[in-house]
């Protein structure tokens, strides 16, 4: 504490309050943008940057090459950016810890290969006995990253870049013992439910029914939540925000399945939304709710903001560190399987390291903290999606690997430095 | 444990009438580690509804003191009664379960969490496998009320940005609602300026007035003689004095913390003392 703290005791107060979640301080609208506008400036800004970064790359090569606000190659760039999103959301569970996993490029690939392997010819299982032993695969895994982490008290650095290099061996030894004499490494996919996940369509009429019932779910929620808080008396935002909500979700859903529903087929009519984005925002939901209503997610926020203040408190640390790391396997099993499903099949020179880096930028970008103890899922999908455009968008314009990477490793250097000046900005107070 | 008043809604006075019977007495309190015995037969008596302030110099014993009688060390030797009945503390959780709560000096509170979340680490109630938010919130903030915490302006703003009193306040919030019937706070004022320290000044009187007691630590005479209503002085391990304030002024309590020997008597060390009591 400074001694100025002392003269302007009031001064903090009001600051201190004024810092906090401006849902939680404001009571009109007014009071909320307020708030808000001072928390941006002390480097709290939320995900603010980011979407504004990611509408300005969208102008940038919608100016370069017409094709990229095009219905077909939206829905591409949604495709392409699931995996990133998937491997993201697998990095935020152990980034709220304030740890890494570097293997989960190759953790993604594991669990495609077993996935591809058991239900394609020859051995023809069902497809979900085979995406289940994919999961399994890639959770176990995880666990025993996990458990090392843990148990021995080694560095998760160490421990799954060790995972990164085994995990490489590993895939190359089932790719190519699974993928047969005349495979070369390469597993196809030839059953027909684990191909569609990526390359099949809900029918137009169900893009819009799914998509109407989810905002209405959101919406009823959101307003009884609300209403309930507000009758017993308890912190709540300004109305307007909840409205506004509502809204935003409305047209985002309402822009999405527009766009999927609009036909981007050449020769034949293709059209309707994706089963992965189902797949998305299912996972999302699903892990969303994990973090944010239940204990486990609770205590991963703890121990990522105070180690030492969750242990007093009664909570194994180890046991909420192995479960993260179990699910961050299962998470980037499901990343695999998807990724196989883009590609139509899986072979042995899928490069993990370069997907972990995606996975950790698109977390990163999308606000998550490095330093652990703060981050959502909502991150990772937003950082996927900057990470596809630019992947998508170079592409269009033709540019080389080369210029992708350097493009690529400049945007994840300006997240991490928001992150680290943010951080800064609060611990300095 | 919220459903009931957060915090135990007892007559102001009820555990402070003249002769009754301490919650806490150690007897003979021995702890060594290796061949230096930081703790030599303690006798010390807490009195329920009382603030008890613990003196003493740098190494006198009063960190090992509050860690044997919150658990984190095991006592080698002496006797430890609870409410009259001889009880062994073993670890933190037989402490916390009797109703003893420390609050340590770097507060173990979790920055990004809000201020309910912190309050109920640990200990989150849960409805049908979901948090249960609203119900968490509503005890929170009775008992933020019941001890009188009105600055903070939003009980949903995360901890880091509180000031030090408040990060204090919410300490201390969070002991009471485990039941404490036993505060223990290590130096609650030591890095806080005039206005915060006159805040948690006023909780541990709320405390006191709720009936509970609490141990205090502090360096700081002013702050001890504005809310203690016993002293006790450690000097090498060993307690040199004990009882009433009204005992002590400043220069005994120094005395006393400074030579080991109650009197004050000595116009030497009363002039010495009195200078530092006064910083």
């Amino acid at each position: 504490m400074s001694t100025t703290e002392n003269r302007q005791a009031t001064a903090v107060v009001e600051e201190a309050a004024l810092t906090g979640a401006p849902e939680a301080t404001a009571n009109s609208m007014g009071e909320y943008v307020r708030a808000w506008a001072l928390r941006v400036r002390n480097g709290e800004s939320g995900m603010l940057p980011v979407i504004a970064g990611l509408i300005l790359i969208v102008v940038i090569f919608q100016t370069q090459s017409s094709v990229f606000l095009s219905a077909g190659n939206l829905t591409n760039l949604l495709v392409q950016g699931s995996t990133f999103i998937l491997l993201g959301m697998a990095e935020v569970f152990v980034l709220l810890l304030g740890e890494i996993d570097l293997s989960i490029g190759y953790l993604a690939a594991i669990g495609a290969v077993v996935t591809v392997s058991m239900s394609s010819a020859p051995d023809n299982h069902p497809w979900w006995i085979a995406i289940i032993a994919g999961l399994a695969a890639s959770a176990a895994i995880g666990m025993v990253q996990g458990a090392l982490i843990t148990r021995l008290k080694l560095p998760s650095f160490v421990v799954t870049l060790a995972g990164l290099l085994g995990l490489e061996g590993l895939l190359i030894f089932l790719a190519d013992r699974w993928g047969g004499k005349n495979g070369g490494g390469t597993i196809r996919i030839t059953n027909n439910i684990v191909n569609d996940l990526v390359n099949g369509n809900l029918s137009v009429a169900a893009g819009w029914i799914i998509m109407a019932v989810a905002v209405a779910a959101f919406a009823a929620f959101s307003l009884v939540r609300d209403r309930r808080r507000r009758a017993a008396g308890l912190v709540v935002g300004p109305p307007a925000l909840t409205l506004l909500k509502i809204l935003l979700a409305a047209v985002a859903g309402i822009a999405l399945v527009a766009i999927c529903n609009t036909n981007r087929g050449r020769l034949i009519a293709l059209r309707g939304v994706p089963w992965v984005v189902l797949v998305v925002l299912g996972v999302l939901a699903i892990w969303t709710v994990l973090l944010g209503r239940t204990r486990f997610g609770r205590y991963i926020y703890a121990i990522g903001g105070n180690a030492e203040a969750a242990r007093r408190a009664g909570i194994n640390l180890g046991r909420i560190r192995l479960a993260a790391f179990s699910l961050a396997g299962l998470t980037a099993g499901i990343a695999g399987v998807i990724y196989a499903s883009r590609l139509g099949s899986i072979s042995n020179n899928v490069d993990g390291g370069q997907l972990v880096l995606y996975a950790v930028a698109a977390a990163v970008i999308g606000g998550t903290s490095l330093f652990g103890g703060r981050g959502k899922m909502i991150h990772a999908v937003v950082g996927g999606l900057v990470i596809a455009t630019i992947y998508n968008g170079m592409g269009l314009l033709g540019l080389s690997a080369a210029t992708q990477y350097m493009v690529t490793a400049l945007v994840l250097l300006a997240a991490v430095t928001v992150d680290a000046l943010a951080r800064r900005n609060t611990t300095s107070k | 444990m919220s459903s009931s008043p957060a915090v135990p809604a007892r007559p102001a006075d009820a555990g402070r009438a003249a002769g009754d019977s301490p919650l806490l007495s150690t007897r003979g309190l021995v702890k060594r580690f290796g061949p230096v015995e930081a703790l030599s037969a303690v006798d010390l008596d807490v009195l329920p509804g009382q603030v008890t302030a613990l003196l003493g110099d740098n190494g006198a014993g009063k960190s090992t003191l509050i860690k044997t009688i919150s658990g984190i060390h095991e006592a080698d030797g002496g006797k430890v009664t609870w409410d009259g009945q001889p009880v062994r503390i073993r670890g933190p959780k037989d402490a916390s379960a009797l109703g003893i709560a420390t609050v340590y000096q770097d507060l173990a509170l979790c920055d990004n969490l809000d201020i309910v979340e912190n309050m109920f680490l640990g200990r989150e109630q849960v409805n049908r496998g979901l948090l249960d938010e609203s119900t968490m919130e509503e005890s929170a903030k009775r008992t933020l009320s019941d001890l009188s915490v009105t600055t903070v302006r939003s009980i949903r703003q995360p901890v880091g940005s509180l000031s030090g009193g408040q990060r204090q306040a919410v300490a201390v919030a969070r002991a009471v609602m485990q039941n404490a019937r036993l505060v223990i706070m290590d130096e609650p004022t030591a890095a806080l300026g005039v206005a915060q320290t006159a805040m948690v000044l006023d909780l541990i009187t709320t405390l006191r007035d709720r009936g509970i007691a609490v141990l205090l630590i502090s360096h700081n005479l002013n702050d001890v003689f504005a809310v203690a209503d016993r002293l006790a002085v450690l000097y090498l391990g060993r307690m040199a004095a004990q009882g009433p304030i009204s005992e002590f002024d400043t220069q005994s309590a120094v005395h006393a913390i400074t030579t080991g020997s109650r009197g004050g008597t000595d116009n030497d060390h009363a002039g010495i003392a009195g200078q530092k009591g006064t910083d």
